[in-house]
């Protein structure tokens, strides 16, 4: 939309001092992020049993923040040596270096060799928007492949840097699983050299991952089509409680030789969201190359912010490259990830033990931080109007914030606002399960849920 | 050029490729054009049984083959040079980053004292909400346009404005901010800058697709300010264009228009309907007075204009790596009718920064915190603020103390009658001491003395002992070297 000059001042030209200014009288209000727009609805709320199900930042079983212990403890080493410029360049290299060896793995290749060309960055988001920057400026006519559905902010991020989208098939609504045949068809289809982002474990919003052996038939055709795969890594550690395990997707990708991208963040699985930590890498073919490459996402990151800030990189870089501490860290991994996963089992356990007809095992089959539980809009907003509980309108739980106390009110509350549409959903439930137990080809399980095509 | 070949296998029908050129076209890049030749292969093999068989080395060629190195930062590639050099008397002249006379780099107390308050606290790192820390965004306001300040309350600022402020990764990430709002509320609308400023403007803008042109600012012939040639650009500037002012201590000039000046470039900028934009990177480091230093931006606002300001932290509490700074739009309706005014600024301020985080959530989705604590924690405390002040004055004051002996220097040893005064008009970091290219060279190659191309030095990387030997290499440079 040309807004002409006139129209934008909207003002007379007399040099009158009593002049109307309205310079911004054409700038509208914008929409308001949908998952901010929860935590602002619920802090909102004046009802002491109000429930937070929205942001996905961990919360203990008290329901609250939790400051790793191994933070504590590398931040008192740090110090304020922290602000002498002097000493950025080479804690940022240090990040860098750590970051990779954690999600390549350390006896990779690609470390030993150096094969890879990184930088801090403004924890996940900032690391994908400067790789949507960088596909942007080198491969100006590109699109990316998003899941379908995925982070709110994906599309927002590339959006931004003038890349379009477009989707691939992912989750299954009615196995609340993995569509694999169409995922695998969708990646078939799209023109040979696709971007593609991928979720490696803990699929937000979903929580529903390929297993290995899926992973490994996607690298498979990727390799065929020759596609790129860029991988958001925002919960190693999450998933499984392993950092290795959930790195799995990345390492099967690496042993079939693909160049790849990863954006990491530190977020969630060191707590330290406020202080936007985390890392943009891409795999090179030699030393030579990752240098280049690095000058490049240098470069667009000078033009956007600079670098980031200090504090949050001096803390991953001490948190990973002290063996103590380190090792403190992924205790500290599991209890959270151990947490969730308990929570998943209660919440699921409590809705069945209420007598609800409805099929939840997807509770507990899917992985990480979120649920997608199914429940439609209306129901979630019955959820936050009636009972106080909120959560993202797509209907995705924050199982974070989901403590001992609070998981038989959520499930009654559940229960309830399901029970309105509790026939239609039985007569789909037994449609469905119909339709899985029918099996003419012996074809192998798609669904990763255990129903049978 | 590595070729690829596959074999292949999968049961299942979806894997069952038929063959197909393995092209991937032409890569668009700076030196090479790098073309992948059609391959006819027909690499793949259905087999009975499931999964993969072998994987034969495919050693594709990289998808970023033929990207070049992107040409280095001409400021922080000064500092790499210094580095190398091992030659005794070598002098870092070149990014604007404070050192003590013994040439240290220097963490302010009241910087440690917070950061330690900080620790002790121990509170959580949750995000932040997109538009920053509201208590820094309250302070940060607060420092630039002195709302709290009962001297200046007093005086002329309206009663009618509201300043829609977000925090931004420093000054770099705030003017990108406001550039991004440029881009989508003024479509063509465009900046200009002066000629020269910092490099990383022009940067940020073309980043940003915001056009820019420049506006005439350093005379060369006097060492001093074009002020003609500013006010005829800025006048000739289609109307409603953003004019990119440094607040104070011009960065990398050092020459600030004199406060009568300020009034007649708000008079044009007024005429003309262009929206002033402020960078204000040194408040405090020109005079040592903070409050002085924001005396032009103040009274753009007290005029009732709508102003945008980016602030920077870096410099003046030398948090150069928390990243902290903000943007600050000013809202002001002074004409509406006093009962419709508030709502009418209110709804401004409301949509104005509801577009500052929009812009910023699929950037960087919210600010770090700790650098915006560390300066809340500062300015928000009476005794902190008090102790940032003087030191504040500290820093500026040894800079003074340094200009004052480098003129002394050149003027008793340069014999020829030069006016050097210009070292001690201009103001804060820099000095722009008027050496051409082939001079800078001679100050690098034969002085070891290491400052930009532009004849840029930065008086905060000098120490009371290396005046005189600066000013035998810049009289050395000035009259041998042409």
């Amino acid at each position: 939309m040309i807004i002409s000059r006139f129209l934008r001042r909207g003002i007379s030209t007399s040099t009158s001092p009593t002049r109307r200014w309205s310079w911004w009288d054409h700038v509208t209000q914008a929409l308001k992020d949908p998952i901010n727009a929860v935590t602002d609805a619920f802090l909102a709320d004046p009802c002491p049993y109000k429930i937070n199900l929205g942001v996905g930042a961990y919360r203990d079983d008290e329901g609250k923040p939790v400051v790793l212990q191994c933070v504590r403890e590398a931040e008192g080493k740090i110090g304020a040596t922290n602000f002498l410029e002097s000493t950025s360049t080479a804690i940022s290299s240090k990040l860098v270096e750590e970051s990779a060896k954690l999600i390549y793995g350390e006896d990779s290749d690609v470390i030993k060799e150096r094969r890879f060309a990184g930088i801090p960055a403004l924890s996940g988001t900032g690391a994908c928007r400067i790789f949507a920057e960088f596909q942007k400026r080198f491969y100006p006519d590109s699109t990316i492949y998003f899941p379908d559905p995925t982070w709110s902010n994906h599309r927002n991020i590339w959006g931004d840097a003038h890349v379009p989208d477009r989707t691939f098939h992912y989750y299954h609504p009615d196995s609340k699983g993995l569509n694999f045949l169409a995922l695998m068809d969708d990646v078939k289809n799209a023109p040979d050299g696709s971007f593609f982002l991928l979720h490696p474990c803990a699929h937000n919003p979903t929580g529903v991952d390929p297993t290995d052996e899926q992973w490994r038939e996607i690298s498979s055709l990727f390799k065929v089509k020759n596609h790129f795969p860029f991988f958001d890594v925002a919960y190693q550690g999450f998933a499984s409680g392993d950092v290795e395990r959930d790195a799995q997707a990345i390492r099967i990708f690496l042993d079939d030789g693909h160049s790849i991208g990863c954006a990491q963040s530190f977020a969630k699985n060191m707590g330290l969201y406020g202080h936007r930590v985390g890392c943009l890498s891409i795999l090179c073919n030699d030393k030579i190359q990752a240098v280049a490459i690095k000058s490049q996402l240098k470069q667009i990151s000078n033009t956007m912010y600079g670098s980031p800030p200090i504090h949050g990189i001096s803390l991953v870089s001490k948190i990973l490259s002290n063996p103590d501490i380190k090792a403190l860290w992924l205790k500290e991994v599991k209890v959270m990830a151990t947490r969730i996963q308990r929570m998943r089992a209660t919440l699921r356990e409590a809705l069945e033990r209420l007598g609800s007809p409805l099929n939840w095992q997807h509770i507990t089959n899917q992985v990480g931080m979120f649920c997608f539980s199914g429940l439609t809009r209306a129901e979630v907003d019955q959820l936050a109007k009636e009972f106080h509980i909120y959560m993202t309108h797509d209907g995705r739980i924050s199982m974070a914030g989901v403590t001992t106390k609070n998981v038989d009110y959520v499930a009654r509350a559940i229960h309830e606002v399901t029970a309105s549409d509790r026939d239609t959903k039985i007569l789909h439930n037994i449609g469905a399960y119909k339709a899985y137990t029918f099996d003419p080809g012996g074809k192998k399980d798609r669904t990763g849920t255990g129903a049978v095509i | 050029m590595a070729s690829s070949v596959f074999s292949l296998a999968s049961a299942t029908p979806s894997a069952s490729l038929s063959s197909h050129d393995i092209e991937k076209g032409k890569l668009n890049l700076r030196n090479t054009s790098l073309c992948f030749k059609k391959e006819k292969n027909n690499p793949f093999m259905k087999t009975k049984s499931f999964g993969r068989i072998s994987m034969v080395v495919a050693s594709n060629v990289s998808r970023f083959e033929g990207i070049t190195m992107a040409p280095p930062d001409p400021i922080l590639g000064v500092s790499e040079a210094f580095k190398a050099d091992n030659h005794e008397l070598k002098l870092n002249l070149g990014v604007g980053a404070y050192r003590t006379e013994e040439l240290q780099p220097y963490v302010l107390d009241v910087v440690k004292k917070a950061d330690k308050l900080l620790l002790e606290k121990g509170e959580n790192r949750e995000y932040l909400p997109i538009e920053g820390l509201a208590a820094f965004n309250k302070v940060t306001a607060d420092l630039l346009f002195g709302t709290d300040n009962p001297v200046i309350k007093q005086q002329r600022v309206p009663k009618n404005f509201a300043v829609a402020t977000v925090q931004g990764l420093s000054g770099t990430g705030s003017l990108r901010l406001a550039a991004a709002l440029i881009e989508r509320y003024f479509p063509g609308g465009e900046v200009l800058i002066s000629s020269p400023t910092w490099g990383n403007h022009k940067n940020i803008f073309n980043d940003a697709k915001v056009p820019w042109s420049e506006y005439r600012y350093y005379d060369p012939k006097t060492v001093g300010l074009d002020f003609e040639g500013m006010i005829a650009d800025i006048k000739a500037a289609p109307e409603g264009s953003f004019i990119l002012l440094h607040g104070c201590a011009h960065n990398p000039t050092g020459i600030d228009p004199t406060p009568e000046q300020w009034e007649i470039i708000a008079d044009v900028i007024r005429e003309k309907n262009h929206i002033p934009f402020f960078d204000i990177a040194y408040q405090g480091f020109a005079s040592g007075s903070l409050d002085a230093d924001a005396a032009s931006v103040r009274m753009f606002v007290a005029r009732g204009m709508e102003v945008i300001a980016a602030q920077s932290y870096s410099k003046n509490l030398g948090l150069y790596a928390e990243r902290i700074g903000a943007i600050n739009v000013v809202c002001s309706s002074p004409d509406a009718a006093a009962r419709c005014r508030l709502c009418s600024i209110l709804s401004v301020y409301f949509r104005v920064k509801s577009q500052l985080k929009r812009i910023a959530r699929p950037m960087y989705s919210n600010p770090p915190v700790h650098g915006a604590r560390i300066v809340a924690n500062i300015v928000g405390d009476a005794a902190l603020f008090k102790e940032w002040n003087a030191e504040m004055e500290m820093m500026a004051g040894r800079i003074k103390n340094v200009r004052h002996k480098l003129f002394d220097s050149l003027s008793s040893k340069d014999k020829s009658g030069k006016d050097w005064s210009f070292v001690l008009k201009q103001i804060g970091m820099f000095s722009f001491t008027g050496l051409n290219k082939a001079q800078c060279d001679n100050m690098t190659n034969k002085w070891h003395v290491y400052m930009t191309k532009d004849g840029r030095i930065s008086l905060a990387g000098l120490s009371l002992a290396k005046c005189e030997y600066l000013a035998d290499a810049i009289i050395d440079s000035y009259h041998n070297v042409s």
